[in-house]
C-alpha cells in the first residue's frame, strides 16, 4: 500500500521530539505504529509529520520508585511481559498485554500509544483506569501529571494535546487484578472487556467498548450481586455493531465485570 | 533530524548490506519486494492482519507491512531469502516438506520466520506454544495442523498422531 506523502523525523532526544510535535502542524508521534501505520493505509489518518520515537531509549525504561512502577510510554508488550519490575509491583499489566493480538504486534506495539490511540476495544484504557495509573505528559510549557479517570476524553481523543507527548504512565503497586473479555477469537478485539482492581479503597471495575471512553463503577464489595447491581447503575448505553447489539453488550458487560471481580477476589 | 520525505538507509538483510534511497511513506514490505527483489516476503492483507510480510528484524519477529522502511536504517533484517542461504533447507523448511505443511504456500514465507523466531526463544515448544507463536499468521488454506505439527518434529519431538 502506498500511503500518502508524509514527512518523517526522528528527534535524538525527548525534548527534541516535544519541539518538533509542537513546531509542525500536523504533526504526529509515531510509536509502535500497530495502530497509526493502519489507520494511515487506510487514510483515515494523514499526519503531516511523523515523529518517530522509536530510538528513544529513555522512554522504553520501566523502573520501580517506592511503591509506584514506572512505565515508559514506548515500552513494548513484549518488554513488560517480561519485566520483573512489572511481575513484582503490578502483575496485570503483563497479564493483559500478553492478551493483545500476537506477537509480531506485541514486539511493536506500545503501552504509550495503546493508550494516546484511545480505541474503545483497546485493552489498557480500562485497565489503566481500574488501576488509578496516572499519565505524565511533557509540552512546550513543561510537564504535566493526568489522573486516568479524566486523560480519556472521547473516541481516539485523550488529554495529551497537540504538541504534547506522554512520556511515562505511573501505576500504584498492587496483586488483586483482573482482566476479562468477550473478543473476536483467541486475544482478539474486544467486545466488551472489564478490568477490576481490589484495594483497601475499595472495588474499582473499569468497562471498556460500552462508551466511547471506559466507564468506572465502585461497587460496595467485589460480590456477584453489588458488581452486577453497579454495572446496572451505570446505566449503560453501549453501541450496536456487527459483532453485538447494544442490549447484548449490556448484558455482557454485567459478565465480564463479575468475572473480572471474582478473579482479582481469588488473589492474595 | 528535521523532517524530510526522503533519505538514504543502509540495512543489513541476511547479511547483505544495502543502502538505498527512499521515500519516508515507503512501507518496509515494498523495499525489501520492489526495492531489493527479494520477493520471498509476501504482501497478503496489506492491513496488518495476516503475516505473510513478517520479518525478523534486529532478532525481533515484526510485520513488514506495518512499519516504514526508513524505520529499519541501521537494522539486520532477516527474511525467508536467509533461511537457506547456501541453498540447503533448515530442518524447519524440510519439515514443512515432509508434513505437507504447506498447499497454496502463499503463507509459508511468513509462517516460517514466526516458527524460526519460536524456536530460537522456545526450543522446544508444545502444540499450544506453536499455535501462541503462529497467532499472527493466516493460513487461508487453513491447513494449521500440519504447520503445528512441522514445528513440533522440526523441535526434535514426536508428533502425535491425530487418528
Amino acid at each position: 500500500m502506498l500511503l500518502r506523502e508524509v514527512e518523517y523525523a526522528r528527534p535524538s532526544s525527548v525534548d527534541e521530539a516535544v519541539r518538533l510535535l509542537g513546531s509542525h502542524d500536523g504533526a504526529r508521534a509515531l510509536a509502535g505504529g500497530q495502530t497509526l501505520v493502519s489507520v494511515m493505509k487506510a487514510r483515515a489518518a494523514a499526519p503531516d509529520v511523523l515523529v518517530d520515537l522509536n530510538r528513544l531509549e529513555e522512554l522504553r525504561a520501566i523502573t520501580v520508585a517506592g511503591d509506584t512502577l514506572e512505565l515508559g510510554a514506548m515500552a513494548t508488550y513484549t518488554q513488560l511481559m517480561a519485566s520483573s519490575e512489572v511481575e513484582v509491583t503490578r502483575p496485570v499489566v503483563a497479564e493483559v498485554c500478553a492478551m493483545i493480538a500476537d506477537v509480531q504486534v506485541r514486539n511493536r506495539g506500545t503501552i504509550g500509544g495503546n493508550v494516546c490511540s484511545n480505541d474503545p476495544t483497546n485493552h489498557l484504557p480500562p485497565l489503566m483506569v481500574a488501576l488509578g495509573a496516572e499519565f505524565v505528559v511533557l509540552g512546550p510549557d513543561g510537564e504535566r501529571t493526568i489522573p486516568a479517570a479524566d486523560f480519556f476524553l472521547g473516541v481516539y481523543m485523550t488529554a495529551a494535546g497537540p504538541g504534547e507527548l506522554l512520556t511515562k504512565i505511573l501505576v500504584p503497586a498492587g496483586r488483586r487484578d483482573a482482566f476479562e473479555a468477550i473478543t473476536l477469537g483467541a486475544d482478539g478485539t474486544c467486545i466488551v472487556s472489564a478490568a477490576a482492581s481490589l484495594t483497601d479503597g475499595g472495588v474499582r471495575v473499569a468497562l471498556g467498548c460500552v462508551d466511547a471512553v471506559p466507564i468506572l463503577v465502585e461497587p460496595a464489595s467485589a460480590d456477584d450481586a453489588a458488581v452486577r447491581e453497579s454495572v446496572q447503575a451505570a446505566g449503560l448505553e453501549p453501541p450496536s455493531d456487527v459483532h453485538a447489539s447494544g442490549e447484548y453488550r449490556r448484558h455482557l458487560a454485567e459478565v465480564v465485570a463479575v468475572r473480572a471481580a471474582r478473579k482479582a477476589s481469588a488473589k492474595s | 533530524m528535521e523532517p524530510v520525505t526522503s533519505t538514504t538507509i543502509t540495512v543489513d538483510v541476511n547479511g547483505t548490506s544495502y543502502e538505498r534511497e527512499v521515500e519516508t511513506r515507503r512501507l518496509l514490505i515494498h523495499f525489501l519486494r520492489d526495492d531489493l527483489d527479494l520477493t520471498g516476503s509476501h504482501v497478503g492483507c496489506d492491513t496488518g492482519n495476516c503475516g505473510a510480510c513478517s520479518v525478523i528484524l534486529d532478532g525481533q519477529l515484526v510485520k513488514s507491512c506495518m512499519m516504514l522502511a526508513v524505520q529499519a536504517d541501521g537494522s539486520k533484517l532477516e527474511t525467508v531469502e536467509g533461511l537457506a542461504a547456501d541453498g540447503e533447507l533448515t530442518q524447519l523448511q524440510q519439515s514443512f516438506s515432509d508434513h505437507h505443511a504447506l498447499q497454496c504456500g502463499y503463507c509459508t514465507p511468513g509462517m516460517l520466520m514466526s516458527a524460526t523466531a519460536l524456536l530460537r526463544q522456545t526450543p522446544k515448544p508444545s502444540p499450544d506454544e506453536i499455535k501462541k507463536g503462529i497467532q499472527g499468521n493466516i493460513c487461508r488454506c487453513t491447513g494449521y495442523w500440519n504447520i503445528v505439527d512441522a514445528v513440533t518434529a522440526a523441535s526434535g519431538q514426536e508428533v502425535e498422531s491425530r487418528d
